[in-house]
């Protein structure tokens, strides 16, 4: 049974990208046959996340279009075997997707893969409704701050109303993913608290990623952080949240402040 | 001699009006007595369906045939049909008719096309109204959500309360033709007595709302301060002024 993802929140900078090929990442190396998907047609950022930049010749575009066969646009992951990405078109935009060519491409993926992730471009508008038309569940990507939590909550009600799921009477499984988490300024009441953006967004929480140079460092490498520094915070936290989007029974790590006295007073120059 | 003089008498202020209506489209189709039997058919079916409905006669088919446009119009006068108009035709072919001259049936809204119809098949010959015995209590329908209502999502029921069990979101709005119950926290909208309801009123278990009002009159978040924020309130109108206040 194959499980369409979508990654997805609404704002843009909280952290999809880096979230769809970290997920993607940690359901690979579980075993799982794995493809991330760059729905931000225009503005495509994953094929470098991935560090498949160079390696891109036919795209999404040109599949939803039937210029290309997907074996063609797909992607094998170089580290990780099973895990594989249908990069965006860079010279389109939204437009060049059409309903039927995605729903066509979404059902082939279905045949291949165990999990489809569709990295869902930020906005409300043709390519962010397009990446969750198909989707069996959502991941919602959030900051605790109140714009990050108000865009998100709109995008859990077009996930509940315009998806082909939700349309069809059935319920949508959504997940909240909460990054950029900060223990101290949340500490400090600087962000707002995870029970207020529970309280305010109720769904499940997946998962807790804590801000970190790690994640800006993996990027730069072009390489998901699970398989950056499997170590580091934040590579712990989203292998966990993939363990929970498995269907096992996690309990959610909260991030802590970790620095030392000294290092909170020499901070900068520590570090 | 009726002379509209230009310096003493105001002129009457003209009223127009609107007023949209559905018109049934009959479009008779060859043979014609077939059609004409159906027809008869269908209405002893629905008896009433027809009585006092305008009706617009489409001759389109009529037209293509040698029939006389003439002998099908008064056919179905013949049924009572209240014909209002009679569209599909050139104008040449309806002399001889009362319909000679006249103008023909206007098109519908721009862009959209005429509907089908089904015509039920035990319509109540016109039955007449009951005459109420006693002042009726008024009937308010009520909306019952129970699931948040999310950001962007606009809850509008003009008919009567709303209740919703969840929180309404910061940017989601409640617009009701009567009062409005939450029971969860009010982060957005409420917008109640939408229909001169000055007697409607709000209620919510945790007030944060961004805006609040009654019959029209309405309080941003800044009118009401910190001190009922996250509380259970109510709010209601009182001599044109919004109140609120503490449940508990």
């Amino acid at each position: 049974m194959s499980k369409v993802l979508v990654v997805t929140s609404g704002k843009g900078g909280v952290g999809k990208t880096t979230s769809s090929a970290a997920l993607g990442a940690a359901l690979a190396q579980a075993g799982k046959n794995v493809v991330v998907v760059d729905f931000d047609v225009g503005l495509r950022n994953l094929d470098l996340i991935m560090g498949a930049e160079r390696r891109v010749v036919f795209d999404l575009v040109n599949v939803v279009q039937g210029d290309a066969k997907l074996a063609q646009a797909l992607i094998r992951d170089k580290r990780v075997e099973t895990l594989s990405l249908l990069p965006a078109s860079q010279t389109r935009d939204k437009d060049a997707l059409t309903p039927e060519g995605v729903e066509r491409v979404i059902g082939e993926l279905r045949e291949k893969f165990d999990w489809i992730v569709c990295d869902s471009p930020a906005g409300i508008e043709r390519g962010a409704t397009l990446a969750m038309r198909h989707a069996d569940m959502a991941v919602v990507v959030t900051n605790p701050e109140v714009s990050s939590v108000r865009d998100s909550d709109r995008i859990i009600g077009l996930l509940d109303s315009k998806t082909a799921r939700a349309e069809a009477g059935e319920t949508m499984e959504k997940h909240l993913l909460l990054t950029r988490y900060d223990a101290a300024r949340a500490a400090r009441g600087e962000m707002l608290k995870v029970e207020d953006v529970l309280e305010i967004l109720a769904i499940p929480l997946l998962g807790i990623i804590p801000d970190s140079e790690d994640v800006l460092k993996a990027s730069n490498v072009g390489c998901p952080v699970t398989l950056h520094n499997p170590g580091s915070g934040p590579a712990r936290a989203y292998a966990e949240a993939a363990r929970r989007l498995l269907g096992e029974t996690v309990a959610v790590t909260m991030p802590t402040e970790k620095k030392g006295f000294m290092s909170r007073l020499f901070g900068r120059t520590v570090a | 001699m009726l002379s509209v003089s230009n310096t003493t008498l105001p002129l009457p202020t003209i009223r127009i009006r609107g007023r949209s209506f559905m018109a049934l489209i009959v479009v008779p189709e060859p043979p014609f007595e077939a059609w004409l039997a159906a027809l008869d058919q269908q209405m002893a079916r629905s008896a009433g369906f027809f009585v006092d409905r305008p009706v617009v006669v489409n001759l389109a088919a009529v037209a293509e045939t040698d029939d006389d446009p003439a002998t099908v119009l008064a056919a179905l006068e013949a049924r009572d049909l209240r014909i209002i108009g009679v569209e599909g035709v050139e104008m040449s072919l309806l002399r001889g008719t009362p319909w000679f001259g006249a103008t023909l049936a206007a098109p519908g809204r721009e862009g959209k096309p005429d509907k089908f119809i089904e015509v039920p098949e035990t319509v109540e010959p016109a039955a007449p109204v009951a005459e109420p015995t006693v002042e009726a209590v008024e009937r308010r329908p009520s909306l019952l959500i129970n699931r948040p209502v999310r950001s962007g999502q606009s809850v509008v029921f003009e008919e009567g309360d709303v209740t919703v069990i969840g929180p309404v979101s910061s940017g989601a709005e409640i617009i009701a033709g009567g009062s409005i119950h939450i029971y969860g926290t009010l982060r957005g909208r409420a917008v109640a007595g939408l229909l001169g309801g000055a007697e409607a009123r709000i209620f919510c278990s945790k007030l944060a709302a961004e805006l609040l009002a009654i019959d029209g009159l309405y309080r941003t978040a800044d009118h009401w301060g910190h001190g009922l924020q996250g509380k259970s309130v109510q709010i209601w109108l009182d001599d044109k002024e919004l109140r609120l206040a503490a449940l508990d």
